[in-house]
């Protein structure tokens, strides 16, 4: 298991949210959108020019830069982060 | 009966809405908010109306659309609501469905998008949802018309019924169920005064909504207590109050997915999807192929199908023009009166309306891209360029718009959820230098700098659009620097646009754009007739140079003598440019007693090179036409903030045609 935070975490790696940081309206709409501790992520996409990213929760897509996904720590099984790497 | 018609952004509420709807919509403002809700009768329903709300994710007082939604409900208290859920996204449509439960008002979900579901092999056990969530559930298809009659009678009865949701206690014993249950009988007499749903109001004071602890006026030893409650539950359960909540109606929302909805893990929308994404969102096509699209959208617009209907009604509004000057000729009307009907009324109105078919294809083009759902994809693309002059990805859409008509630009900056965004991106637009200034600039360019047109062209666009671009920088960092709005956006699935939608918008905003054209512009029409027609004492004039309009063309003159440009004829023609930016040429012409043809070779004697390059950077910068300023007018809501707009945009062009005509006098 390791543990990153969101804008790390590679293309297709499934993962979990283990906490989701920042304050004011940018985390209430975080944790609005489904994006609480336990859910699954990965990340689906990077924009051309290298940000925001697209992830996948709850069957579907949305767009997040990536110093909000900086935020949000997640933590990947072993087995998959090997499978990439 | 007053219906609200409540659910997320991309679940298909304003399909919904036009369904049930047809054309008969009007746009509505209810008092004390900014943001426009559309209403309509229901049709073959008598004395049901139907209000579409903004699309919302939550019920967090952080975005104005949030607050009308929640304030709509709050204080206008409809009969009923139908909450619009995509059953294909469930979890995160749910999640708005059980704030709204709370809000105690008679409700129904409409489970959208069901067709979708059943193709891809998905099922609803519709009983045992409505059982779970105590309202009633209905199925529907709101693109294919598919069950909306059973709901919209289903509608009815509850809001006769006047039939609550069924009191769910969904949190689970623990920490936030001691915690929730003691806020509420903390605060319940107040919350009865107000006029507040309990249990609403004990959620919203865990979550800090100081909104809702104002209409609750409790006293300092009430706060305290509800804020040692809420520590106290804190720390029990390890989470912040707002993660505790979300997590809360989340694990609820799951359990009740789990129990009711079947569905197929991949479906064929999503993989068609991700198949379009590879290309259009592709690391090195993403960008090309979106200007080719823009450019797509341009040709056609300016070049072929809006230009064409725009020339055939032009030539229409000539030839009624003709019919009825003839007409009152015959009638022997008092020739005054004549000219104000046709040279004031019929020119002035008849050349901003020849504008309305470029923008109704313009509109067609774009409702397209957003309703596939491309424009998403846009900003994502765009976000981190536009990211840098401090905008986000949205803003790219009004300001390529920009270089076509500042008018439908500004109209698009309708779509933007940040209002800083959107004031700054409509500050932004005038800065693209529209297509009625081309007429200009190719009569300047060919007159004085035959051999570099195309570089003087290319120098006025760039030019534009980059002052635009410092400017709208340096705002954002004085003026317009506020919280940045969270960027947080959903990428739907490709749909197929409703061709009912599309028909819909266009004429939304044709009706739109044809009540201005008779009331702000037909003002102004009148006024400048007037202005030129009469001198000071209020005798027609026989020469034009005797007019009122020549006489505040002469009063400015010398505020134009730092640029070079201290001539009645040429100060008239930009004030004339203001009805339209065609009108600086034509009016030149007319003042210089040439057509337009031999415009170019007289114009010597009124520029030399350098004066004649600030005397465009004037016009590309000034402000707009009526038509844009009364668009402007009607976005920002304030007509002092419309008269700033206007004296700063001014100002900016006298400070850079003057700087322009120094640095070219020095050069040329």
């Amino acid at each position: 298991m390791s543990t990153m935070t969101l804008d790390l975490l590679p293309l297709g790696v499934p993962a979990r949210i283990i906490t989701v940081g920042g304050n004011g309206a940018l985390r209430c709409r975080l944790l609005d959108m489904g994006l609480i501790p336990r859910t699954q992520v990965q990340v689906k996409k990077v924009a051309p020019l290298g940000d925001p990213i697209v992830i996948n929760l709850r069957g579907y897509e949305m767009t997040i830069r990536k110093e909000d996904a900086r935020m949000i720590v997640v933590e990947t099984e072993v087995d998959s982060l090997k499978a990439v790497v | 009966m007053i219906i609200g018609l409540v659910g997320n952004q991309n679940c298909g509420k304003t399909a919904l809405f036009n369904q049930l709807t047809g054309a008969k919509q009007r746009v509505g403002n209810f008092p004390g908010v900014t943001v426009e809700q559309k209403i309509g009768p229901v049709k073959g329903k008598m004395g049901i109306e139907v209000v579409d709300l903004p699309g919302i994710y939550s019920l967090r007082p952080y975005t104005s659309e949030e607050i009308v939604t929640r304030d709509f409900i709050l204080n206008e208290k409809p009969d009923a609501i139908i909450n619009i859920v995509d059953v294909t996204n469930i979890e995160r449509n749910l999640y708005l469905t059980l704030q709204l439960l709370e809000m105690r008002i008679p409700m129904v979900l409409a489970l959208n998008m069901m067709d979708e579901l059943r193709n891809n092999g998905g099922s609803v056990d519709i009983a045992k949802m409505s059982a779970l969530l105590g309202i009633p559930v209905v199925p529907i298809s709101a693109i294919k018309n598919e069950g909306i009659a059973e709901l919209m009678q289903i509608t009815a009865k509850t809001a006769e019924t006047k039939a609550l949701p069924r009191q769910i206690d969904y949190c689970p014993p623990g920490p936030i169920h001691r915690c929730i249950h003691a806020v509420a009988h903390l605060i319940e007499d107040h919350a009865e005064q107000a006029d507040i749903p309990t249990r609403f109001a004990a959620i919203k004071m865990i979550e800090n909504d100081p909104a809702i602890a104002s209409r609750l006026a409790l006293n300092q030893n009430e706060l305290e207590s509800i804020e040692h409650i809420i520590v106290e539950m804190e720390t029990e359960l390890g989470l912040d109050r707002n993660a505790a909540i979300a997590e809360m109606r989340y694990n609820f929302i799951e359990s009740v997915s789990r129990a009711t909805v079947k569905r197929s893990n991949e479906s064929k929308e999503y993989l068609r999807s991700v198949r379009i994404d590879k290309i259009m969102t592709n690391k090195y096509l993403g960008i090309p192929i979106f200007l080719l699209i823009m450019l797509a959208v341009f040709m056609l617009t300016f070049n072929v199908i809006g230009a064409y209907l725009s020339d055939l009604l032009a030539a229409g509004i000539d030839w009624l023009t003709t019919v009825v000057d003839n007409a009152l000729t015959a009638y022997g009307l008092n020739p005054l009166v004549q000219s104000l009907i046709i040279d004031g009324i019929f020119a002035g109105v008849g050349s901003v309306l020849s504008f309305l078919p470029i923008i109704v294809t313009l509109f067609f083009f774009l409702s397209i891209l957003e309703d596939t759902g491309y424009i998403a994809r846009v900003v994502f693309v765009m976000d981190k360029l536009l990211r840098k002059i401090g905008l986000s990805g949205r803003s790219i859409v009004p300001m390529l718009l920009g270089f076509g008509c500042s008018v439908p630009a500004i109209m698009a900056t309708r779509t933007l959820p940040s209002e800083r965004d959107r004031k700054l991106s409509i500050l932004l637009v005038p800065f693209m230098s529209c297509s009625a200034k081309i007429p200009i600039y190719a009569v300047f360019a060919s007159a004085f700098f035959s051999t570099h047109r195309a570089l003087v062209m290319m120098g006025l666009y760039v030019g534009g659009a980059a002052l635009g671009i410092l400017i709208i920088w340096l705002l954002g960092r004085t003026a317009f620097r506020g919280q940045p709005v969270p960027f947080v956006l959903e990428l739907p699935n490709y749909r197929f646009p409703s061709m009912k939608s599309v028909l819909l918008l266009m004429w939304e905003r044709a009706r739109d754009f044809m009540h201005r054209a008779f009331t702000v512009i037909l003002m102004a029409t009148i006024v400048v007739w007037m202005l030129q027609t009469f001198d000071i004492r209020l005798n027609p004039v026989a020469d034009s140079s005797d007019s009122l309009l020549a006489l505040g063309g002469r009063l400015i003159t010398p505020l134009f003598a730092p640029l070079g440009l201290a001539d009645w004829r040429i100060t008239t023609s930009l004030i004339s440019g203001l009805i339209a930016k065609e009108a600086v040429v034509s009016t030149l012409g007319v003042l210089m007693n040439t057509g337009v043809e031999q415009l170019g070779t007289v114009l010597g004697q009124l520029f030399t090179p350098a004066t004649a390059i600030g005397f465009l950077v004037f016009t590309l910068l000034y402000t707009p036409c009526v038509a844009a300023i009364a668009a402007v007018r009607r976005e920002l809501g304030s007509r002092a903030k419309t008269a700033a707009v206007i004296i700063a945009q001014c100002g900016v062009a006298w400070l850079c045609a003057l700087i322009a005509k120094l640095v070219f006098g020095l050069i040329l």
